[in-house]
C-alpha cells in the first residue's frame, strides 16, 4: 500500500525540519541516523535474533534492536544507509518490513504520562505494603503505647504517600465538582480524605480504629485500575500513530527543471509536482504532462483504472500506476478533496459521542448512592449517641467499605484482556468504549474493493485463451510493472506457459506495451488502444496484427479471511450488508461469490452514511468495515466502525478499530470477545455489588471494624481481576 | 518491646530500597518491551553486556 510513498532520503526528524535538502545531505554525511522499521511478522525469540543479525551484518550499520511488543526493530546507522535497503534485507530473510517517519513517532517514545502513574502506583504500593504490616500487629493485639506509635507511623507513611499518589483523583474530582456535576472520583476522593482525618483524629486521642491502610490500599487498587485502562490505550494510541507514521508526507515538487523532495505541506497552488508510478497524488491538480493510468478505488470504489492524460484533473489520494506523470497544484492541504470529507466526517460523528459507557454508567448510579447512604449513617449515629468521634467514624468506614475499588477495576481489568487478545489477532482497539459498542452490534456493512477485495486483480479466462496468445501476452506483459500485467505475467508463468520471442517492445504509458512477433505487431492494454469493445469488467486485451482482439479478463483477487468471516457473521445470526461504489456487475458477481444476500452498487460516499444512518434510526447497530475515502462518512456514521491498515489516513482516523495484518476473519472473533468481554464486565459489577451487600450493613451498624474493611476490599478488587482474567 | 525500634526502621529501608529500585527500572526503560525481554532469555547467544 505505502510501500512506494517511501521516502528517498533518510527518515530523521532532523531532515523534515532541515531548510535545504543540499545541506542536509552534507550534515548527514558526518552523523549517524536513526531509522524506525515496523516488522509485523515478528513473533518469536527466534525472530529477534534473526532479525538483529541481518540488521547489524548490512554494511553501515551500528547497531539494531528489536522491540517486540511493539513488532518494531530501531536502527542506528550512517547516513548513507538507506531505509529501503533494509527493508530488503528483511525481505530477503523472509520478514515484511515498512519504514516509519520517525518524526511521527517520536511522539510516543516518552510516554510521560504513563511514567507519573506508574510511578504513583509504585509509591502506593510500598506505603500499603508497610502500613499494611504495622495494621496487621495493631490486628493481632498490640495495645496503649506500641499501638499509638504503629498508628503514628502509619499516618507518617500514609500522609505524604496519599499527598502524591493521589493526586490524579483529587484533580478529577475537583475538575467536575467545579462544574457541579459527580464523577466516580468523588466519593473515592471523600473516601480517602474522610479516612484520613479520622483516623488522624481516633490516633491523637489513642483510639482503636484508624484507616491508614484502607486509605492506601484503595489508592493502589484504584491507581492500578487506572494504570491498566491508561497502557490499554497508549498501545492503541502508539499503534495507531505507527500507522500514521508509515504514510511518509513527502512529494517532489519541480522547480525550474530540478526535482526536490518538500514536505506536502510545504506545496502551494500553482506547484509542478512530480508523481511517479505506483506514488499517490498528494494534492488536487491537473496532468500537464506525461499520459498514465490512474487508480481512484480509495476515492471512488471503481476498480478499473482510468486514464491520465494532459488536462485532467486528478485527486490527493489517487494512486498513479503506470508512468511518470507532472501535475500542477489546484488545491492543497485542507482544500483537497481528501479534507473536504471531513466536514462530512464531522457531522456523522456527532450522533456518536451519544453513547455513555458502562462504567460511567455506573457510576451514575453509583456516586450519588454512596455519598446519601454515608450521610444518612452519620445523621442516624449522631442523633443515636450524640458523638460527633463515632458519628464520624462511622461515617467513614461506609465509604471506605463502599469503595469502588472493585467498580474502578471492573472495567479496565476486562478492557485490557480483550484488548490485548484482540490486539495479538491484529486487531487495534482504538477508541475506549469501541468494545462495549461492538459487542451490540447486529449489522455488519462491507465495503468492497480494497476491503473484501485486496486490491490486486487476478486473471480468469487463461483456460480460455489460446497457448499462443498467452505467449505472447507473457512477454509483452512481464516488462511492465502495471498491476494487470503483473498479474497475467504471474498467473501465466504459474500456470507453466513459455514466453514467446517478441522483439522491440516499448510501453506506452496509460496504454499498454507493444512489440514485434514474428514480423506482426502485437499490443496488449487498453481496450480503445487495441480497438475492442469495453468490457463490464477489468480486462486487458490482446490484438495480433490484424486478428480480433482477445480479451484477458480480471477480478479482484478476495482478501484473505474474506469468506470465513462472512460465513462466521452470518452463522452468528447477523444482516450482512455489501455497499460499493463500483459498477452493478462486479458488485453483484461479489456478492454472489461471498453469499451476501444484501447488495448496493453504485453508491455515492454521502448515500452509503445516509443508508447507515437510516439503519441506525431503524434501531440497528451498525459495524461499518471499509477502507475508501468514500466510506469515511459511513464509517463515522456507524455505531462502530473497523478499517484495514491498508485504508486511507481519513479512514483509519474515522473507524474505532484498525485491521494490522492482511486477514479479515478476526472481524467474526472480535464481535465474539467484545460478547464475552461485555458479559465478563457485568460479571465484575454483579460480584462488586454482592460485596457491597454484605459489608455495608456491618459498616452502617457500626461493626466494620479496619480488619473488615480491609479484606473486603481487596477480595472484591482480586476476585474481579481474576474473573477478567477468564476472559476468551 | 525495644527491638520494635530496630525492626520498624529495618523494614522501612528494605522496603524503602526496593522502591527506590522500581524507580530505577522505570527510568531505565526496563519497561519498554515487556514481550520482547521475556522471550530474549531464550536466546542462545551470549554477549558480555545486555545489548542496548
Amino acid at each position: 500500500m505505502t510501500a512506494t510513498m517511501r521516502p528517498n532520503i533518510s527518515a530523521c526528524p532532523a531532515c523534515s525540519a532541515a531548510p535545504a535538502a543540499e545541506a542536509l545531505a552534507e550534515q548527514a554525511a558526518q552523523k549517524d541516523v536513526r531509522i524506525a522499521l515496523s516488522v509485523p511478522g515478528v513473533h518469536c525469540a527466534a525472530c529477534i535474533n534473526a532479525i538483529e543479525e541481518a540488521l547489524a551484518a548490512h554494511p553501515g550499520v551500528q547497531s539494531a534492536r528489536v522491540n517486540l511488543t511493539l513488532k518494531r526493530a530501531t536502527v542506528e546507522a550512517a547516513s548513507e544507509v538507506m531505509p529501503e535497503e533494509l527493508v530488503q534485507v528483511l525481505d530477503r530473510i523472509g520478514y515484511e518490513a515498512h519504514e516509519l517517519d520517525a518524526g511521527t513517532l517520536s511522539a510516543t517514545e516518552t510516554d510521560k504520562a504513563g511514567r507519573e502513574l506508574l510511578m504513583r502506583l509504585a509509591v502506593a504500593g510500598f506505603a500499603s505494603m508497610n502500613v499494611m504490616l504495622l495494621s496487621v500487629s495493631v490486628w493481632s493485639g498490640a495495645a496503649d503505647a506500641t499501638r499509638d506509635m504503629f498508628h503514628w507511623i502509619s499516618a507518617a507513611i500514609a500522609l505524604p504517600t496519599i499527598a502524591f499518589s493521589g493526586q490524579p483523583f483529587f484533580r478529577s474530582a475537583w475538575a467536575v465538582l467545579k462544574h457541579g456535576r459527580l464523577n466516580m472520583d468523588v466519593p473515592i476522593t471523600l473516601a480517602i480524605v474522610l479516612a484520613l482525618v479520622t483516623s488522624l483524629w481516633e490516633t491523637s486521642l489513642s483510639g482503636e480504629h484508624a484507616y491508614f491502610d484502607a486509605a492506601l490500599a484503595l489508592t493502589f487498587f484504584l491507581l492500578a485500575g487506572r494504570y491498566l485502562d491508561h497502557r490499554t490505550r497508549a498501545i492503541a494510541r502508539s499503534a495507531a500513530e505507527e500507522l500514521a507514521a508509515l504514510e511518509v508526507p513527502r512529494a517532489i515538487r519541480v522547480e525550474a527543471g530540478e526535482e526536490r523532495q518538500v514536505a506536502v505541506s510545504e506545496l502551494a497552488v500553482g506547484d509542478m509536482i512530480l508523481v511517479r508510478p505506483g506514488g499517490r497524488m498528494p494534492v488536487d491538480g491537473e496532468i500537464v504532462e506525461g499520459r498514465s493510468e490512474i487508480d481512484r478505488s480509495l476515492l471512488t470504489g471503481e476498480t478499473i483504472p482510468v486514464f491520465g492524460g494532459p488536462g485532467q484533473a486528478v485527486s490527493a489520494g489517487e494512486v498513479n500506476l503506470t508512468g511518470p506523470l507532472t501535475i500542477r497544484a489546484t488545491a492543497v492541504g485542507e482544500d483537497t478533496s481528501l479534507h473536504r470529507m471531513a466536514d462530512l466526517v464531522a457531522i456523522a460523528e456527532s450522533g456518536r459521542s451519544r453513547y455513555t459507557s458502562l462504567a460511567d454508567s455506573a457510576a451514575k448510579l453509583y456516586a450519588p448512592g454512596v455519598h446519601i447512604l454515608s450521610a444518612l449513617a452519620f445523621v442516624g449515629w449522631y442523633l443515636y449517641t450524640f458523638d460527633m468521634r463515632t458519628a464520624l467514624n462511622i461515617a467513614a468506614a461506609v465509604l471506605i467499605i463502599t469503595c469502588p475499588c472493585a467498580l474502578g477495576l471492573a472495567v479496565p481489568a476486562v478492557t485490557t484482556a480483550a484488548s490485548g487478545r484482540l490486539f495479538r489477532r491484529g486487531m487495534l482497539i482504538k477508541h475506549s468504549t469501541a468494545l462495549e459498542r461492538l459487542a451490540q452490534v447486529d449489522t455488519v456493512v462491507f465495503d468492497k474493493t480494497g476491503t473484501l477485495t485486496a486490491g490486486t486483480p487476478e486473471v480468469m479466462n487463461l483456460d480460455q485463451v489460446s497457448s499462443r496468445d498467452i505467449g505472447i501476452a507473457l512477454a509483452l506483459a512481464q516488462g511492465s510493472s502495471h498491476p494487470l500485467s503483473v498479474s497475467l505475467a504471474a498467473a501465466a508463468r504459474a500456470a507453466g506457459f513459455e514466453s514467446a520471442q517478441v522483439e522491440d517492445i516499448t510501453e506506452v504509458p496509460g496504454y499498454g506495451a507493444r512489440g514485434c512477433w514474428q514480423g506482426r505487431e502485437v499490443r496488449l492494454g487498453r481496450a480503445a488502444w487495441v480497438e475492442a469493445p469495453r468490457l463490464a469488467r477489468t480486462a486487458a486485451w490482446l490484438r495480433v496484427g490484424d486478428e480480433a482482439p482477445q480479451a484477458f479478463e480480471f477480478t479482484d483477487r478476495l482478501r484473505e479471511g474474506a469468506e470465513a468471516a462472512i460465513a462466521a457473521l452470518k452463522d452468528a445470526g447477523k444482516d450482512v450488508y455489501l455497499m460499493s461504489g463500483d459498477s452493478t456487475p462486479a458488485v453483484e458477481d461479489m456478492a454472489r461469490r461471498l453469499g451476501i444476500p444484501h447488495w448496493v452498487a453504485e453508491a455515492l460516499p454521502a448515500d452509503k452514511a445516509a443508508r447507515v444512518q437510516a439503519m441506525a434510526h431503524e434501531g440497528r447497530h451498525v459495524l461499518m468495515v471499509g477502507d475508501g475515502l468514500n466510506d469515511t462518512a459511513a464509517l463515522a456514521a456507524a455505531h462502530v466502525s473497523i478499517s484495514p491498515a491498508s485504508a486511507l489516513d481519513a479512514a483509519r482516523v474515522a473507524s474505532d478499530i484498525v485491521l494490522l495484518g492482511g486477514d479479515l476473519s478476526p472481524i467474526a472473533d472480535a464481535l465474539r470477545t467484545a460478547g464475552s468481554a461485555i458479559r465478563r464486565i457485568r460479571e465484575n459489577f454483579r460480584i462488586a455489588t454482592l460485596y457491597n451487600v454484605i459489608a455495608v450493613p456491618l459498616a452502617v451498624a457500626g461493626f466494620a471494624t479496619p480488619l473488615i474493611a480491609a479484606l473486603a476490599m481487596s477480595a472484591s478488587s482480586i476476585t474481579v481481576s481474576l474473573n477478567a482474567l477468564r476472559l476468551r | 518491646m525495644n527491638i520494635l525500634t530496630v525492626l520498624i526502621p529495618i523494614s522501612l529501608i528494605l522496603g524503602g530500597i526496593g522502591l527506590l529500585f522500581f524507580v530505577f527500572t522505570v527510568r531505565s526503560n526496563q519497561y519498554d518491551d515487556p514481550e520482547g525481554d521475556a522471550r530474549r532469555i531464550l536466546s542462545d547467544q551470549y554477549d558480555d553486556k545486555p545489548k542496548q
